[in-house]
């Protein structure tokens, strides 16, 4: 063996991957949410739909989001085979264990909680992701009033009233003090899926579990990578706690139900 | 008898290593609050002999918090409901009248069971070996003052090395890893100088050892430092990690 | 007379050249033979894991038995307050001859110069090498290393790591140990018991160990063999031993030859836990560096202390007029830092005349109070500028520092007891806590069977009839570090063309038989009592008639209830389990039946020693302010006991000849 292969074969380079997998896939989250905010602009979508061509085109964000599918592989191949590992260290379980007594629980139930995540990541691509990609969304199509700025928007159809389609994600022209944009309206794809109580529950599970997991995968992450100093700890805890178990499970989680709700 | 608390032990019991074991149950009468648990085992003992049957089996030696042979798993704790104390200086008057305790040994494919509560732990001499020593022969050492020593390093040096060797840690982790006890005896000599020429060799060796012995990897749960008697802290495995990753990015030959 | 069986081999030349002229002139083996050259050592303490690395490094084969599943269980780990080092770092007039002077003082003139000057004298290499090893010593903050002072000396000569010195010392001893296990220089057998030593033609050469786990017994050969087994404190039941520390070992060395010197000298500690009930199963030790701050007294009144003892009074309102700090008052010089022996009679004397402050009446108080506020709580508030402090402040800043000094002790003290001692003072009473005793050796530490070593706690050699704190590391580290290397290369060079001796060699065949039909004996007594229950009661003979004071008809009265109880135990012991498991009950019957021969000549050795002298106090000689009465005229000798083929022992005497220290009465008024 080379010593990188022995390096991350080893128990801590092992357990470096899940935590520089989790960290990146952290970052994620942040970007994912703060796009995401679009959702609540009252502009008919346009705002979000121009965010997802800019997501699925920019070529760095393209490259990225390779990076982001293999992470999350490697995070939930790494962690669960970790799990399964860590029990064979102990054959032989106790009759009985207080382990409320010496840990948080999240930090005993990360393979549980990441498991669910998984599902609902497996979820969520295929009815987002995938549908983009491979599946059929309607076009539509924004004008914008360049002198008042006014924004209207309505679906691409023809004089009939069937969904029209161009062989491109947007096409944009002007036409007179009109800038005219035509885009796959995922938007709209968002809104009628969330109709769906099911589903929205599902969400909501499932971002209880993402914040459970990362109050304490968070700071578990830099724990492995070596970074623990009593400096910088209490701003880590404290970054993971409100920023990663808190506010942005909660924004997501306010996402489903606000078309459910609101919408 | 010397005390009026009447307790209820679930022991374990295994005759030996290949034996499947059980729990077993026995009343204990006329505990006293003052009464170490391991002298309430003895009370326990002698009247098992008395009656003609096997007394249960622990180990322990020093009987004053040091010596790190005691290990019991005491209601789902390792060193029972204390923090900071050993088996051998936990006392009856943690618990109430008419309790009932269960005892049981530490539980880790790398400490297997030799009878009873007692389990073998020599994997912990195996990580020692592979490197948690300062290769420095007898009558090599130049004058103990010749190289000061900050007192904050010093004194954290201590502080890991204060470590009993006793097991909790492993027996505390749901993952029966390791590392607490790994990262302290790395973490003293990283501390000090007379650690440094062999720093690199040694974080590698003592990590390749202890995976091979078997311990589970470390999902930083904390439970070792909170069940450590020795209040071992789990910045010494942050910094083994730091020590590991930096080494095999840095070293020349290894 | 000296003995015509006992030769001390103390080099020739003045004092200070014995040690530098016994190196240079000493020989050697060379290194291709010390490759064939087997040493087993038994005992993983102190003196054993040092021993074992240093002669593994010189490349010599070793074997290392332990009982333990660990060598890093040994009970050196439980020493607690430090290890004395002439370093004089603290510019205080230390030196190596004061360190020689006041251990020979301390020993109340019962060691043999030559041994101690030489222990005085490599005790600075030893900081040196622990230091090199990692050992955390404690530091100021400039970086160098801090010394604290201990009983029965005048200067600051004490190494420390909190309180537990022994911890690091010996973790240090262990790693060194650890590395040579690891290059296959060491054998290393945890969870075996050594039963039996195997002589041939006049000379140890092997040993016979009972694997405790699986109850096998095995034969190892060895060119030498040391014993490194610490001491016998446990035959009093109740000690601040470890509760597997026992003399088996030392013990069948004496059958087989080996004599035993100074049996009656063991140290009382006078800061141990009192006692609280019949359950007890040990003692445990406050390091005596709490002497340094902790001042001793009980109430100078007995109505105060009855008072006390019913709970009618708090200790912390009695008046300072009321109250008697004894050993200032007896002995201004020294004040709390009197030798152990030295105080803890005089703890005894104050309970005995009904002074004693807990319920059994035997306690005295500890207390920090005084020093807690007025030397280190001053001292902070002048740090910090506090002008005027109230006793609250006081109180409060001192306590911080007494935390960092002794917090793990005041710790230990509250979880034991139930009371918190920075609130109220400490109850103390003297415990038997470390065994001058041991197998007699020459100046190579070796016993009066060729090939047979003694190293540490197990020999008799450097504290005389009392041992001064911070020695015991000392003496051990000194043994393994920095002696033996030499002195058993002594022995080996004559040895290189001995092959190593089958263990089918008929010695060891006996050996074994005899060793395996004792245990079937102890098996099947399959008696009524445990064998706890006889321990005890020896605990108590041992404590009541051969403890802290001794007399003629006490003595005579043990002697005989010693042997009663022996031949009880042989016809009503019950070892359950079988003989070949793992078997802790069969264990502790072999130690105790050790333990049950061993008292009966502890208790001979004290009556035939008619004067008082260190931790050996006899009640017929005493001064008239209740010193202890040296007869150096007729008691100037170590007490060397053979073991005859009856069973009774013969003395053999090694007169101590002082050419550099004019003998006098200890003083530390």
């Amino acid at each position: 063996m080379n010593w990188f292969t022995k390096m991350f074969s080893s128990s801590i380079g092992q357990k470096l991957i899940v935590a520089l997998t989790g960290l990146f896939l952290c970052t994620f989250l942040v970007v994912h949410a703060i796009g995401n905010l679009a959702l609540f602009k009252s502009d008919n979508g346009m705002s979000f739909n121009l965010y997802t061509v800019f997501m699925t085109t920019n070529p760095l964000i393209k490259t990225v989001s390779y990076l982001l599918y293999a992470s999350i592989i490697f995070h939930a191949f790494k962690g669960l085979h970790l799990v399964y590992k860590n029990r064979q260290a102990r054959p032989v379980q106790y009759g009985m264990v207080n382990g409320k007594a010496n840990s948080h629980w999240t930090s005993r139930s990360m393979g549980v909680l990441g498991t669910i995540m998984l599902v609902f990541i497996v979820v969520h691509m295929s009815n987002f992701w995938y549908e983009y990609k491979f599946g059929y969304i309607p076009y539509v199509q924004y004008t914008e009033n360049m002198t008042t700025g006014e924004v209207s928007g309505m679906p691409y159809v023809d004089e009939m009233g069937n969904a029209k389609q161009i062989n491109k994600k947007m096409e944009e022209y002007v036409i007179g003090d009109n800038k005219i944009t035509i885009v796959k309206d995922l938007y709209e794809e968002v809104s009628e899926e969330f109709k769906n109580p099911l589903l929205v529950g599902l969400y909501v599970f499932a971002m209880f579990a993402v914040a459970f997991h990362l109050f304490h995968g968070f700071k578990s992450g830099f724990q492995t990578l070596g970074l623990n100093h009593p400096r910088y700890n209490q701003a880590i805890q404290f970054i993971g706690t409100w920023v990663f178990a808190i506010i942005l499970p909660a924004l997501f989680a306010a996402m489903p139900l606000y078309f459910f709700l609101v919408k | 008898m010397s005390g009026d608390m009447n307790v209820t032990l679930k022991v374990w019991r295994q005759k030996n290593n290949n034996d499947r074991g059980r729990f077993e149950t026995y009343p204990v009468q006329g505990v006293s609050p003052d009464m170490s648990f391991l002298e309430m085992f003895d009370v326990l003992n002698e009247r098992l002999i008395t009656e003609g049957k096997e007394p249960v089996a622990f180990d322990h030696d020093c009987r004053e918090g040091i010596c790190g042979m005691c290990s019991m798993f005491i209601n789902g704790r390792p060193h029972g409901p204390l923090q900071g104390v050993t088996t051998c200086q936990l006392h009856m008057r943690s618990f109430k009248n008419n309790d009932t305790i269960v005892v049981e040994p530490w539980r880790a494919k790398a400490f297997p069971v030799v009878k009873d509560l007692a389990v073998n732990r020599s994997a912990f001499d195996r990580i020692m070996s592979s490197g948690g020593f300062i290769s420095v022969n007898t009558g090599n050492a130049q004058d103990a003052n010749s190289t000061p020593i900050g007192k904050d390093n010093a004194d954290m040096a201590f502080a890991a090395a204060t470590c009993i060797g006793c097991g909790a840690c492993v027996a505390a982790c749901k993952n029966a890893s390791a590392m607490l006890f790994v990262s302290a005896k790395v973490s003293q000599f990283a501390l000090l100088p007379q650690g440094q020429p062999e720093r690199k060799q040694r974080v590698l060796n003592m990590v390749a050892q202890m995976d091979a012995e078997g311990f589970g990897s470390c999902t930083n749960t904390g439970a070792c430092e909170a069940e450590c008697p020795k209040g071992i802290s789990i910045s010494n495995i942050a910094r083994m990690n730091r020590d590991f990753i930096g080494t095999q990015l840095s070293i020349q030959k290894g | 007379m000296t003995s015509s069986k006992l030769d001390a081999k103390i080099p020739d030349g003045t004092l200070e050249q014995k040690w530098t002229k016994y190196r240079s002139t000493v020989p050697l083996v060379n290194p291709a033979n010390k490759r064939s050259l087997e040493v087993i050592i038994v005992g993983s303490g102190l003196a054993g894991a040092s021993a074992a690395a240093s002669l593994a490094e010189l490349g010599y084969k070793v074997k290392v038995f332990c009982f333990q599943d660990s060598p890093r269980r040994a009970h050196s780990i439980a020493a607690q307050g430090g290890i004395n080092a002439a370093k004089n770092y603290q510019n205080d007039g230390d030196s190596t001859y004061r360190l020689f002077y006041d251990t020979i003082k301390g020993g109340d003139y019962r060691a043999r110069e030559g041994n101690v000057y030489r222990l005085a004298e490599v005790s600075a290499n030893i900081i040196d090498q622990c230091v090199a090893q990692g050992v955390p010593f404690a530091r100021e903050y400039g970086g160098m290393l801090d010394n604290r002072s201990f009983g029965g000396t005048q200067v600051k000569r004490t190494f420390y790591a909190a309180g537990q010195t022994g911890q690091q010392l010996l973790l240090g001893a262990y790693s060194a140990l650890q590395r040579q296990i690891g290059l296959g220089q060491v054998e290393m057998f945890t969870r075996h018991e050594m039963l039996d030593i195997v002589n041939i033609d006049g000379k140890c050469r092997g040993i016979i160990a009972r694997d405790l786990v699986s109850g096998n017994l095995e034969r190892h050969f060895g060119h030498a063999v040391l014993l490194c087994s610490g001491g016998y404190g446990n035959v009093f039941y109740l000690s601040t031993n470890a509760m597997g520390s026992n003399v088996t070992a030392a013990w069948k060395a004496h059958k087989k030859g080996a004599f035993f010197g100074n049996p009656c000298f063991t140290q009382i500690h006078p800061t141990c836990i009192p006692v609280s009930g019949d359950h007890q199963s040990k003692l445990t030790l406050m390091s005596e560096s709490l002497r340094n701050d902790g001042r001793i007294w009980v109430p100078k009144r007995k109505e105060d202390a009855a008072d006390i003892r019913s709970g009618k009074l708090n200790p912390n309102d009695l008046k300072e007029d009321d109250r008697d700090y004894f050993l200032e008052r007896r002995y201004p010089a020294f004040g709390n830092l009197v030798p152990r022996d030295v105080a803890s009679r005089a703890a005894k004397e104050r309970c005995d005349a009904g002074f004693g402050v807990n319920q059994t009446g035997e306690a005295v108080y500890l207390d920090f109070a005084f020093n807690t506020k007025y030397k280190y709580g001053k001292k902070e508030a002048t740090k910090k500028g506090i002008q005027n402090p109230t006793e609250a402040q006081l109180k409060e800043l001192g306590q911080a520092v007494v935390k960092e000094q002794y917090g793990n002790l005041f710790d230990m003290y509250q979880q034991i007891t139930g009371v918190n001692p920075y609130e109220n003072p400490m109850m103390i009473y003297p415990a038997v806590h470390y065994t001058m005793g041991g197998l007699w050796v020459d100046y190579n530490l070796m016993t009066t069977v060729p090939g047979l070593y003694a190293l540490g706690e197990a020999n008799f050699s450097d504290h005389g009839a009392n041992r001064l704190g911070a020695s015991a590391l000392m003496q051990g580290l000194a043994d393994g570090y920095f002696v033996i290397p030499y002195t058993v290369g002594n022995y080996l060079s004559k040895e290189i063309s001995v092959k190593p001796i089958d263990t089918n060699h008929e010695a060891f065949v006996t050996a074994e038989n005899e060793t395996k039909s004792r245990l079937e004996k102890l098996m099947n007594i399959k008696g009524t009592k445990s064998v706890d229950y006889f321990h005890k009661r020896l605990g108590k003979i041992m404590w009541n008639e051969c403890g802290m004071a001794r007399s003629t008809a006490g003595l005579t009265k043990a002697i005989s209830d010693i042997q009663a109880l022996r031949a009880e135990f042989w016809n009503d012991v019950r070892v359950p389990g079988d003989i070949n498991e793992f078997n802790p009950e069969l264990e502790k019957a072999g130690r105790v039946a050790d333990f049950l021969e061993l008292g009966e000549l502890m208790c001979k050795d004290a009556l035939d020693r008619n004067e008082s002298c260190g931790g050996h106090f006899r009640e017929e000689y005493q001064t008239e302010e209740g010193e202890a009465l040296r007869d150096d005229q007729n008691y100037n000798y170590v007490a060397a006991w053979e073991q005859l083929t009856n069973g009774d022992w013969e003395l053999h005497k090694e007169v101590l000849n002082y050419e550099n220290i004019k003998i006098a009465q200890r003083s530390y008024k």
